[in-house]
């Protein structure tokens, strides 16, 4: 069984829809701008990546509104253009026969500070009937899965930025036991003053206030990164069915693995290097296979470092290009990683590397062959890397069409 | 060659007083552990009962900064991990090959809700003040910290994640361990869930949509499955987690296998984020695959544990599932629910009822459903009223329904079963 | 205390439960099913709740079975306002 991508849908915060974000992406345009959409001046963080010009009632059904967080409106607007983009009405497949995989890390955070502003400030009665699902983790599965009639398999990964790979990870599981199409991939949207207020502890966060300089992965005087809302939604199938059923594809799901870091204190290495070769084995391939890797770039000196070392045990030095195209979106948590296989698979199709920007090459760790100008050349496999908050390392592959 | 799933260890924090003998006692007496909520002033809600946990994390060896640390849910999880891998006799699990799977509906919540009334200052401001944010809430922000400290606690350096599928995360969970397991993938899963969403948001929520019952003057009987008189389940809280090991592994280090686990299936309704059609047609679909999985005909499921939150759509809605699934066999089988003692919470009560499935065959008794004295006309089939049974049991079902149209259906077999 | 209307209903119907299309609250609906006109059980309890807060009255649960149409609600909701004074 081989499992392909037959369709994307994006919104990102440097792109709505795939050929605006792919536009916007290859031209080194970054959607990362000073935050508008709540009174940020009172916080040490200033920016994000915020998914420009969505108006949900042009996307999704009116009577879905009220009852949505905006990431569940993302991931149901998605979710459409994926679907429109693989070229497949759900109707015409039998309903067991499609399920829905996604990752988030924080719910429907916005629509949850709302109701319990309600609470705290008026009292339960003023708590939405609809706050009983629409900020829980599982709710962008699960309204996708109602709008599209998709009664096979469906289920939700948290991982933090690494769920994005472990939800693609396992509709790839499902496919392997007889489900002919899932939905997969990740949203998240968490910019409120909550949102961000929640995240700051986490002591990773860039302060620094200027779009061009916030977000330097690799860089010897890395900061931090910046937050951002947005991901991608995927479609996957059976590749024999999508043939029979005369679709393209963007290429293949090949590889995926996932490990976790031994506990701090332990004085045991991470574990990220035998996420990325787990995935090559599970591949069938070789480092040497590999013509891109889209880094996880956390943009943590400590942590770059460990991902730098990752790169180069498993590639050798300078031993293949990688790339940050999230320094134009910010880390989008759960859905980072869709975005950055959607990227991969693009990248693949076009040949050519998409850029990281606002990084010089010369600043950054010289074992890295960091691509910091779109770079044309024929592209057979690229391998996308994901870390979540606490050890959470994946890894996958995916091979062209 | 095939690989099967042993369980081998189990960790219980359950209503009342924690702990696995504790858990099966209360479970198998019929004892309900529902009561008026103590951790906070239910007095303004509509619904003001809780299945709450007897816990002092103190009680249980978590120190001074895992208590700081750690939401209760966290604190449910690790030790019931701690005291699952006690259980299992594995002194170390193998760390590349050991992962982790924790079934987790509402996340870190208590914590989450309890930092956000301060910096908001009870809600006052919508910008709140991030001074008064502390150390750790970023781990309540992103629920997968759950998965990172039981991965901590047990030394496992696999693939681990949180699987949040509301109230059908912890059966889930445990699934996604199996299949893990099956595909060579892992040797070892500590798998289960963790929940403790008993805080005001919580509350207020499932009173806005009537879904919990308001019967406030008695709480021991308001749960009520199955029966004429039910409204609604009561809010509860707790974890369980299973140590899973691949068969053959479990046997060759003469592992005490509880039951394996055979089959799992997971489907969704795709009809309505909290309403069931009455049909089951779904749930009957997960339930005849997980069969299917486990190479079982319908007719030999000996006990059928049931989501049984007695709301009136949810015991209508299953009982028509088990008819659709089991056809006949329906009206032979034991069914109950045990959520009339540990009430309802959310996305641990799967892994929960998991836990007491693996009990159930191992001591060869059905638990009861608790508080069924006045019996839905309409629903009739053998809900085990009241008194537990001594029943030998080979196979059984477990089945769980949760908000976002999951319907999940899991099939444990006695070990010892001949494998084809 | 001012009587209730279909308009007041419409509005409240809006905010909390959403409309598909444009128009699907207009014209003469007082006695169209909610379930017709495509509002659920979770769209009439986010209805009833604002409309408890918005008038200040309670709309008693176990009466609330009998209201199918918005032509029941409105007579209900009056009826509890008109009981208030």
């Amino acid at each position: 069984m081989t499992a392909v991508v037959t369709g994307i849908g994006v919104a990102a915060p440097n792109g709505l829809g795939v050929e605006d974000f792919w536009r916007n992406t290859l031209s080194g345009t970054s959607g990362i701008g000073p935050i508008s959409r709540f009174d940020a001046s009172g916080y040490p963080v200033r920016l994000a990546g915020e998914v420009p010009d969505f108006e949900a009632a042009q996307h999704i059904p009116g009577r879905l509104i009220p009852q949505t967080d905006r990431m569940t409106q993302l991931a149901l607007a998605a979710t459409e253009w994926a679907l429109d983009d693989a070229g497949v009405d759900p109707k015409s497949v039998d309903e067991f026969d499609m399920g829905v995989v996604t990752a988030n890390s924080s719910g429907g955070f916005e629509f949850g500070q709302r109701e319990l502003e309600n609470l705290w400030a008026r009292g339960p009665q003023y708590v939405s009937a609809y706050q009983s699902f629409a900020w829980f983790y599982a709710v962008n599965t699960g309204q996708v899965s109602i709008r599209h009639g998709m009664r096979g398999p469906t289920g939700v990964t948290v991982s933090e930025q690494a769920g994005g790979l472990d939800a693609i990870g396992h509709a790839r599981r499902h496919l392997r036991r007889g489900v002919r199409l899932l939905v997969t991939g990740g949203m998240d949207a968490s910019l409120c003053p909550w949102g961000l207020v929640a995240q700051l502890p986490n002591g990773r966060l860039s302060t620094d206030g200027d779009p061009a300089s916030a977000y330097r992965p690799f860089a010897d005087d890395a900061a931090g990164y910046v937050i951002g809302e947005g991901g991608a939604i995927l479609v996957v199938e059976d590749a024999e069915f999508a043939a029979q059923r005369g679709a393209r594809h963007y290429g293949e799901i090949a590889g995926y693995s996932a490990t976790f870091d031994p506990a701090p204190g332990s004085g045991r290495p991470p574990k990220l290097a035998a996420a990325i070769t787990g995935a090559l084995t599970d591949a069938g391939l070789t480092p040497a296979d590999i013509d891109v890797v889209f880094a996880d770039a956390a943009a943590v000196p400590a942590l770059d470092r460990v991902e730098a070392d990752a790169l180069v045990a498993v590639f050798g030095e300078r031993g293949v290009p990688v790339t940050v195209p999230k320094t134009m979106t910010g880390r989008l948590s759960s859905g980072g990683a869709p975005l950055d296989v959607a990227t991969a698979l693009l990248a693949m199709r076009d040949s050519v590397i998409p850029p990281t920007v606002n990084v010089a090459a010369e600043a950054v760790d010289e074992r890295l062959d960091l691509v910091t100008g779109a770079r044309a050349g024929h592209l057979g496999a690229a391998l996308v890397v994901a870390r979540g908050y606490g050890g959470f390392n994946a890894a996958m592959v995916v091979r062209a069409a | 060659m095939d690989r099967h799933v042993a369980i081998t260890g189990i960790g219980v924090v359950a209503p009342g007083e924690p702990g696995l003998k504790q858990f099966w006692a209360r479970v198998t007496e019929g004892r309900p552990a529902t009561r008026t909520i103590t951790s906070f002033d239910p007095s303004p809600y509509r619904s003001r009962m809780a299945a709450e946990c007897d816990f002092n994390p103190f009680d249980v060896g978590l120190s001074q900064q895992e208590v700081r640390r750690l939401d209760r849910a966290a604190q449910f999880a690790v030790t019931c991990t701690r005291d699952a891998l006690a259980d299992s006799g594995l002194e170390r699990v193998p760390a590349d090959r050991t992962g982790v799977a924790i079934g987790s509906a509402v996340g870190l919540t208590i914590r989450l809700e309890s930092e956000y009334a301060v910096v908001s200052d009870g809600g006052r401001r919508w910008e709140v003040d991030h001074t008064y944010g502390v150390p750790h809430l970023y781990d309540y922000f992103v629920p997968s910290s759950l998965a990172a400290e039981v991965a901590w606690t047990a030394g496992a350096e696999g693939p681990a994640t949180v699987v949040s599928a509301g109230c059908t995360s912890g059966v889930d969970a445990i699934g996604y361990a199996c299949e893990l397991i099956r595909e060579g993938t892992a040797d070892v899963m500590i798998t289960g869930g963790a929940e403790a969403p008993v805080s005001p948001i919580t509350v207020a929520c499932f009173d806005a949509i009537k879904a919990t019952s308001n019967r406030n003057d008695d709480p021991e009987h308001a749960l009520r499955p199955f029966s004429l008189s039910r409204n609604g389940f009561v809010l509860g809280e707790g974890g369980a987690i299973l140590v899973l090991e691949e068969l053959e592994r479990a046997k060759a280090r003469n592992a005490h296998i509880y039951a394996e686990i055979s089959g799992f299936a997971a489907r969704s309704n795709a009809y309505h984020m909290t309403g069931l059609r009455q049909d089951g047609r779904e749930m009957a679909e997960a339930i005849r695959v997980a069969l299917d999985e486990a190479r079982l005909p319908a007719d030999a499921v000996d006990y059928v544990n049931a989501h049984g939150t007695a709301t009136k759509q949810n015991d209508r809605h299953e009982t028509a599932a088990f008819k659709r699934a089991l056809g006949a066999h329906a009206y032979e089988v034991p069914v109950s629910s045990i959520k009339a003692v540990t009430g309802h919470s959310l996305g641990a009560v799967g892994a929960i009822e998991v836990s007491a499935c693996a009990m159930a065959i191992e001591h060869g008794v059905v638990p009861p459903t608790a508080n069924l004295t006045d019996p839905d006309p309409d629903l009739d089939l053998d809900y085990v009223p009241i008194t537990a049974r001594d029943v030998p049991l080979s196979s059984v079902l477990t089945v769980a329904s949760g908000f976002g149209g999951f319907q999940s259906a899991m099939v444990l077999t006695k070990p010892g079963r001949e494998h084809r | 205390m001012n009587e209730f209307t279909m308009d007041d209903l419409r509005k409240i119907m809006r905010e909390s439960a959403g409309e598909d299309g444009s128009g699907t609250l207009d014209g003469d609906i007082l006695d169209n099913s909610f379930e017709e006109l495509g509002y659920d059980s979770l769209a009439l309890m986010e209805t009833t709740s604002r409309i408890e807060r918005a008038l200040s009255v309670t709309l008693p649960e176990e009466d609330m079975a009998d209201v199918s149409t918005p032509r029941d609600l409105l007579a209900f909701v009056n009826g509890q306002l008109t009981e208030l004074v």
